[in-house]
């Protein structure tokens, strides 16, 4: 796996976002470090859905957060509406950040316990200044309204009282507040049960077209995100495996590990279940990662040539790119 | 060995106090687990599952809960057995594995501790015997390396790991019941296919019984042989399992089944949802709980409370218009 290569980078003018060689790295005692995201390209137009797939620890929340600054990237070139973030003094940086808008994984943990939701969402915009106490009270309502919730009930209640999948609908609220144009979520789906995933799953593509967000949809379960990207990006140990459309990526997935994704996702079926092919062990530690395809270690079709040489990102279909040296067919 | 099941619950509630009154998590539930049987309890956030099974195993707090009915272990009325006597039933009888194995494990003991803990004290091993088969089950749930694992803490491992090692721990003392409370709800897809075929392989290969509790239909469709689904407390629907995806009754059950997120689905379509929410278990409603959430919802359904009828041997639902049934 694993590829760097750049061919799947678009000219186009609507690229609203544009990642280079992104490289994030953490200190991790003596002279180790390890490399959460390693030389990671890609693009991302305006109104596209964009998922960023992968198991626990292969770097796509650690991505979602560089593309923020949050912190500023080891290396590498993050450009956003033509403007490039990574060398940005900090009140540049803060001046755009309200464009920029993150939702997280746990939404209990994320809004704090002491204000009540109507404080929650007014937060951003008191701290932006917008408008007077009545514009934004009616601009709390509104958003509220938005995502389902209804203000004279919720207003004055505390993110406690409310159920995981309604505090994500005010983690949700509080996002859009100060009408960003890039909203990255990381994981919002996966604390919830199934039923409320469908729910917010189905909000988030609502407020995409109402507020017209372009939106990073970070996941580890291709299932939920098949429902609301337009353009997949699976990612492993740091690095990109396969970038496609969702249709194309389900149907004919050329990536080895790609291919265990889509087998690993459990199907509601008694007679299919048992017959699916899992990946076996764990990915490697990301401060020795394997020579090569990263994935070689696990990988069902690895050869010599896999632990020579790293396979960059080529074209094998119209849109659909893969770093291997030895695709599925 | 009787033909009576391993385990049965007889008219089974749970309820709590609460400021506002007594809170129903559970309501004249009647299930039984077979001997060698592997049966998923279904249902959402606050249906009660997890106080279910927590109560069937008597590890609900004495004080807070109110438990009635009858509990039934291999012939052993456990309803009103105090705490001392519930505890030889721990372990060797029932074990439980927990949601979170980083909660559920202690952060500051070694694995190795952990896992020889119910060795040393239930089965009265000596250190080393007990550490022997410590490292024989970490190897068992294909651990590798076990020697290593044993002088680890808890936050050394990743999720996956985390969750074998409880695995290890509740099949320590070869326990002949296994509750598994979403056992991979906290784990990653590909971790969450290794686990539950972990789990299925552990349960043939030792004869147990396995009680799965989950919210995600597609998680329990290859590893059970009967499913009940639960709803505000109550089983609303129990069946075979190929019997209930063929053949369900309950329009909750098809609810559930449709909100699963599918890769064979169109991509960029709105998935179908369950509109509402859980009925408030501290007001008990008339009719059928439901009723305020069901698409096909009628007079009759908020009127009167539909009974467990059974249309198939042991194919059971609660519902007075099925699917499939005149409407």
């Amino acid at each position: 796996m694993a590829g760097s290569g750049k061919a799947h980078l678009r000219k186009s003018d609507d690229v609203i976002l544009r990642v280079e060689d992104l490289t994030m790295e953490f200190p991790a005692g003596g002279k180790n470090f390890v490399r959460a995201v390693s030389g990671i390209s890609f693009d991302i137009e305006r109104g596209e859905t964009l998922a960023i797939v992968g198991e626990s620890g292969c770097g796509k929340s650690t991505l979602g957060k560089a593309i923020l600054q949050l912190p500023k990237p080891t290396s590498g070139s993050v450009n956003f509406q033509g403007q490039e973030l990574t060398t940005l003094n900090k009140d540049a940086l803060r001046d755009i950040r309200p464009a920029m808008q993150m939702i997280f994984q746990d939404p209990v943990s994320s809004l704090d316990p002491r204000l009540s939701v109507g404080k929650i969402v007014d937060e951003p915009l008191a701290i932006w200044n917008r408008g007077d106490e009545v514009w934004r009270s009616n601009k709390v309502d509104e958003l509220l309204n938005a995502v389902g919730l209804d203000p004279a009930l919720v207003r004055d209640r505390r993110s406690y009282e409310f159920s995981g999948g309604q505090c994500q609908r005010i983690s949700i609220a509080r996002s859009l507040a100060l009408e960003p144009l890039l909203l990255i979520c990381d994981e919002p789906v996966s604390a919830l049960d199934v039923s409320v995933q469908a729910q917010i799953l189905n909000l988030l593509q609502d407020m995409k077209e109402r507020y017209g967000l372009t939106l990073i949809f970070i996941s580890h379960d291709l299932a939920v995100v098949k429902a609301v990207s337009t353009r997949i990006m699976v990612m492993y140990l740091g690095k990109v495996c396969e970038i496609s459309s969702p249709d194309e990526l389900y149907s004919n997935p050329r990536h080895h590990y790609t291919h265990a994704l889509v087998s690993s996702v459990p199907i509601p079926d008694p007679n299919v279940a048992a017959r699916r092919t899992t990946l076996e062990g764990e990915p490697p530690s990301p401060m020795d990662p394997p020579s090569g395809c990263r994935f070689r270690t696990r990988c069902p079709a690895a050869t010599d040539l896999c632990a020579q040489e790293e396979p960059q990102l080529h074209e094998v279909s119209t849109g659909h790119y893969v770093a291997c040296h030895w695709p599925r067919s | 060995m009787s033909n009576n099941p391993m385990l049965s619950l007889r008219d089974f509630s749970v309820s709590f106090d609460t400021a506002r009154g007594p809170l129903y998590a559970v309501r004249n539930v009647n299930i039984d687990v077979a001997d060698g049987e592997s049966l998923g309890i279904v249902g959402e956030s606050g249906s009660g599952k997890t106080v279910l099974s927590r109560g069937a195993m008597g590890l609900l707090p004495k004080r807070a809960a109110h438990r009635s009915g009858t509990v039934i272990y291999d012939d052993h009325d456990l309803s009103q057995a105090p705490r001392k006597e519930l505890r030889e039933y721990w372990g060797t009888g029932m074990a439980m594995i927990f949601q979170d194995p980083m909660t559920a494990l202690n952060p500051v003991r070694k694995i190795g501790s952990q896992l020889t803990e119910g060795l040393r004290v239930r089965l009265q091993m000596n250190k080393r015997d007990a550490k022997a088969r410590g490292l024989e089950l970490l190897h068992r749930v294909r651990i590798p390396d076990p020697e290593a694992v044993m002088e680890k803490y808890p936050f050394q491992l990743s999720g996956g790991m985390r969750q074998r090692v409880m695995i290890a721990i509740a099949l320590a003392c070869k326990p002949r019941l296994l509750f598994a409370d979403e056992p991979t709800t906290a784990l990653d897809v590909t971790v969450q296919a290794q686990v539950m075929q972990l789990l299925s392989e552990l349960r043939h290969e030792m004869g147990m019984s396995m009680v799965i509790v989950t919210h995600d239909l597609g998680v329990v469709a290859g590893h059970t042989d009967r499913i009940a689904v639960m709803y505000a407390g109550e089983v609303v629907e129990i069946a075979p399992t190929k019997r209930l995806f063929a053949n369900m009754q309950m329009p909750y059950t098809e609810a559930l089944m449709k909100s699963i997120p599918r890769l064979d689905a169109p991509s960029g379509q709105r998935l179908p949802v369950i509109s509402g929410r859980l009925p408030d278990p501290t007001q008990p409603e008339t009719g059928c709980s439901f009723a305020s959430r069901c698409p096909y919802v009628t007079d009759k359904c908020r009127a009167s409370t539909p009974p467990l009828v059974e249309v198939a041997p042991g194919h059971s639902y609660r519902c007075w218009f099925p699917i499939g049934g005149s409407r």
